[in-house]
């Protein structure tokens, strides 16, 4: 099971409050958020409103706010803050000696772009 | 753990939107019961008079059935009137028997409505008009009877008058006092109102006083006769002569009551256990009937309930608008006027307009409107906020879109929303329509301002629907919407204002956002997106050289000093001093655009070329091989500096209007403030480089400079206020650089210079920078020595605490 995880970054080159862009081959990109507490979170890097990249809007608590129309999403679950309404895909973080880890099954399948040949 | 029992007695508006704001900060400390006397769940009351005119039905106005009490958890004793406290045991008991234990009680048992101690007073068909049992009893007699008597002109009485006439009976409203609504309405106004009210069949006898409601032989009413000895017939006689808080059972537990339970700042009664909130209350000498202050003290009470102790009631200013279609009417604060005021007047009797508003020490302090209400909501702003009408003493009358304030753009020039299709698009940025804001209004009770911008979007963005938005909520919501005169708070993480926080962090030395979070008790750990960035710039302008900047504070354009689009990618605009350019420049920008296919190239209405959609792993290598200067065409800072062509080579120039601009910009480049800053530099009257809507504005004449300020071409088009003329460049640079250094003390975060200075008034700008010299001199010393070092973002990536890590994605 431990084969799965893949290393992106060490939690130190997230700034604290801030977030990086992890590029896959399956379009479209993931963000990785870190707290203030040094909690990391990993989220599709697409606001469920109108796909705003998540990873450039202001981290603060366990949220983060659009960049595009300020929408609050819940870095745990993906959900936007009511009242408004939609989630972004979430995936599995995993953190050891300071290592950022992400599940490469779910990089590789999860919200992926669909191409038609 | 075991849960607190909180036991609520009344369950009208203000107790039940004291639950639901408990329930949003404290869902878990309390199992909840709720004992209301009423059959029914919990209803907009303001909206009776429309569903006595048969405009709406008892489902429209709802606001919590009882599935919502269910799904809270909280039980709900309907029908069950409770008859004790007992203190001493801690317990309610019904008049059924029921009994609940509390730990915390909380009364909102409203109000009773005042029963004319004539004899009479009992007789079947006299009825007071309070709740939905006395709606429901108007419009069955209605449906029987003929003759309808109304005592009581005051705003219940008129609607209750109306919607039976609606009905189709014969009204007569009596009144005590010579004139209607009298404690609403100046003479004027009120006869106005009658005249209109007469119109649609209205009878009306004023300066009557009754004497007894005579009755038939099976004890039903049928005439009612005056002191003066008139008798006229009644089959239904409403009493509306006024509302008493309901204060029998806190009497009766012996709570201390002054005509009202009187409550201090936190909704504590002298029982520390118990809270009271609603109608029923006494605050500082007043009790208050309206839907506004009693949101505002549930809000409050629920702090408090939750443990937070830190939420305090301090007083409301109310305004009154009559919910009669078709009738406008709107006054607030002392509309009478009285010792030390003056009034401004406009009377139209034959257009069935009438206007008054009350000045004190040149602030409104009273407005009374009749039949043009629309700018109700705009006098009741200026009246709340104190502000100084001196410089719109002349228009004011005229009301927000006439004083010398055209050029409101994104809604088709619409003014009035009642005149507004429910398809017309109210809010321009977010494609809300006036159907979906009352629609949202209705479904989801909202009553406020931010709770609409919430839900629907509407005015959330740009702002400049706010006024159209208002008016919607006071014709859906009920016509009492007001709003605390409460200061607002930066944001949902403080209590604090923009200058309480600018104050403390002068006053005390703060130099970082964490520790001024800590002096002033931030209820969040590290802020949000509202309150950082303010934070942020406060720190740096306040303490330059020494704060230090905090990027990750910034919102993103800031960060990445860059703009950014829609589609995730950047804009690119590099600086040209003046707009002034030349073929090595547009040399390099055109190699750029090829090397890094930039899609579109376009000039900007700032004198300056824009690059669009450039990836963001790609801006350090632009910005280098474009070897301009970073344009802040992103930043609350300086942006541009527009001119003319000037006297250098235009017949007509006066001045070297290019060469002024390039000094301008040279000084004040990267020059960050509370809002974006625009300047232009014309080289005579003619005016080229529009310095009229600008923040400073630089026209040459002949003899020197004339320089303006606070004007803006944005989201209301605002001509600038006329300064002060000057001779000399150095001047200029002077005078402008101390005006803008003010600002960027004293403004808030968000703030442009036209609300800037409608906020201190320009007298208060004068003083600093025209009249004192030396202060002017200090200030323009200040704004040196805060720019001076100020590194330029794009090439001194370090210094300017850059974090270039964010353009490299990882693989």
């Amino acid at each position: 099971m431990t084969q799965q995880w893949k290393a992106v970054c060490k939690v130190a080159d997230i700034p604290a409050l801030g977030a990086r862009v992890v590029r896959r081959a399956a379009k479209p990109d993931v963000a990785i958020f870190r707290s203030s507490e040094d909690k990391i979170f990993a989220l599709l890097d697409r606001c469920p409103h109108k796909g705003g990249p998540l990873s450039q809007g202001i981290v603060f608590g366990e949220r983060v706010a659009c960049p595009l129309h300020n929408w609050n999403i819940q870095l745990d679950s993906g959900c936007a803050l009511s009242p408004d309404e939609g989630c972004t895909q979430r995936f599995s973080v995993k953190v050891e000696e300071g290592t950022v880890f992400l599940d490469a099954e779910e990089l590789s399948t999860l919200a992926i772009e669909v191409t038609t040949e | 753990m075991k849960k607190l029992k909180l036991v609520m007695v009344g369950n009208g508006m203000a107790g039940v939107r004291t639950l639901e704001e408990l329930l949003k900060i404290a869902p878990d400390i309390y199992d909840v019961t709720v004992f209301g006397a009423e059959p029914y769940a919990n209803y907009n009351r303001i909206l009776l008079s429309p569903v006595l005119a048969g405009e709406q039905t008892i489902k429209d106005i709802m606001l919590n059935d009882v599935d919502w009490y269910a799904q809270n958890g909280i039980t709900l004793h309907l029908r069950k009137k409770i008859a004790k406290i007992d203190r001493v045991r801690r317990l309610v008991i019904a008049e059924d028997g029921t009994t609940a234990e509390y730990d915390r009680l909380l009364l909102a048992t409203g109000s009773t409505p005042f029963i004319l101690p004539v004899p009479g007073k009992d007789l079947k068909g006299v009825i007071a008009y309070r709740d939905i049992q006395d709606t429901n009893a108007m419009i069955q007699a209605a449906g029987v009877h003929k003759h309808a008597v109304v005592i009581g002109g005051g705003l219940l009485g008129l609607e209750a008058a109306n919607g039976l006439k609606l009905r189709g009976m014969d009204v007569t409203v009596v009144h005590l006092p010579a004139w209607l609504m009298e404690r609403q309405l100046d003479p004027t106004a009120g006869k106005l109102l009658q005249k209109s009210l007469e119109d649609r069949g209205l009878k009306f006898l004023l300066d009557k006083n009754t004497k007894e409601i005579v009755g038939d032989d099976s004890g039903n009413v049928k005439a009612i006769r005056f002191t003066d000895g008139l008798e006229i017939p009644a089959e239904l006689v409403v009493m509306a002569v006024g509302i008493r808080p309901n204060t029998v059972l806190a009497e009766s537990a012996g709570l201390f009551c002054n005509r009202g339970i009187v409550v201090n700042d936190t909704m504590q009664t002298y029982d520390p256990r118990i809270y009271a909130v609603g109608e029923c209350v006494n605050h500082r000498g007043t009790a208050y009937g309206l839907v506004a202050p009693l949101f505002e003290m549930a809000k409050v009470c629920a702090n408090h309930l939750a443990n937070f102790g830190i939420g305090r009631y301090q007083g409301s200013v109310t305004s009154t608008k009559l919910k009669v279609t078709g009738i406008d009417l709107f006054s607030a604060g002392e509309f009478m006027g009285g010792e030390g005021t003056e009034e401004i007047v406009l009377s139209d009797p034959i257009g069935g307009v009438y206007k008054k508003l009350v000045i004190k020490e040149n602030k409104l302090v009273g407005a009374c409107l009749y039949g043009d209400t629309v700018d109700g909501s705009w006098y009741f702003k200026l009246l709340r906020e104190g502000r100084d009408i001196t410089e719109m003493r002349d228009t004011l009358m005229f009301g927000e879109s006439n004083t010398g304030r055209p050029g409101d753009t994104g809604h088709e020039g619409f003014t009035k929303a009642a005149a507004m299709p429910d398809d017309a698009e109210v809010c321009g940025c977010n494609g809300v329509c006036k159907g979906a804001i009352v629609t949202a209004i209705k479904e989801k009770g909202l009553f406020t301002l931010e709770d609409v911008r919430k839900h629907t979007k509407a005015s959330a963005s740009c702002g400049s629907c706010t006024g159209l938005v208002e008016q919607i909520i006071m014709a859906t919501a009920g016509g009492d919407y007001s709003t605390s005169s409460k200061a607002k708070p930066v944001c949902a993480c403080t209590d604090n204002t923009h200058q309480q926080v600018r104050d403390a962090i002068k006053a005390n030395k703060l130099l970082t956002i964490a520790d001024t979070m800590a002096f002033m008790e931030w209820r969040t750990p590290d802020g949000c997106a509202t309150c950082r960035p303010a934070l942020n710039y406060y720190l740096i302008s306040t303490w330059p050289h020494e704060a230090r900047d905090d990027p990750q504070s910034r919102f993103i354009n800031e960060r990445a000093h860059a703009n950014i689009q829609k589609d995730g990618t950047y804009s690119v605009v590099p600086r040209m001093w003046g707009g002034e350019t030349s073929s090595s420049e547009l040399r390099r920008i055109a190699d750029v655009v090829d090397k890094f296919r930039i899609p579109t190239v376009k000039v900007t209405g700032g004198q300056r070329i824009d690059l669009l959609g450039v990836k963001k792993e790609d801006l350090p290598a632009v910005w280098q091989e474009l070897g301009m200067p970073s344009g802040h065409a992103y930043a609350k800072a300086l942006r541009t500096v527009k001119t003319c062509v000037g006297s250098e080579w235009c017949r007509f120039g006066t001045q070297d209007s290019t060469e002024m601009g390039k000094q301008l910009e040279r000084m004040l480049w990267r020059m960050y403030a509370p809002h974006k800053v625009k300047l232009a530099v014309s080289g005579c009257p003619r005016n080229c480089a529009e310095s009229g809507i600008k923040d400073v504005g630089v026209i040459g004449v002949d003899s020197g400079w004339e320089i303006y300020v606070g004007g803006n071409g944005g989201i209301k088009t605002e001509v600038a206020h006329f300064f002060v003329k000057l001779k000399t460049h150095e001047e200029v640079l002077e005078y402008a650089g101390a005006f803008l250094q003010l600002y960027r003390e004293e403004g808030w975060y968000l703030e442009r210079t036209v609300h800037y200075i409608a906020r201190v008034g320009l007298d208060h700008v004068k003083k600093n920078v025209l009249e004192d010299a030396e202060n002017r001199k200090a200030l323009y010393q200040r704004l040196l020595f805060s720019l001076d070092g100020e590194p330029d973002p794009w090439h001194e990536h370090e210094k300017a605490r850059v974090d270039t890590r964010q353009f490299a994605p990882l693989a």
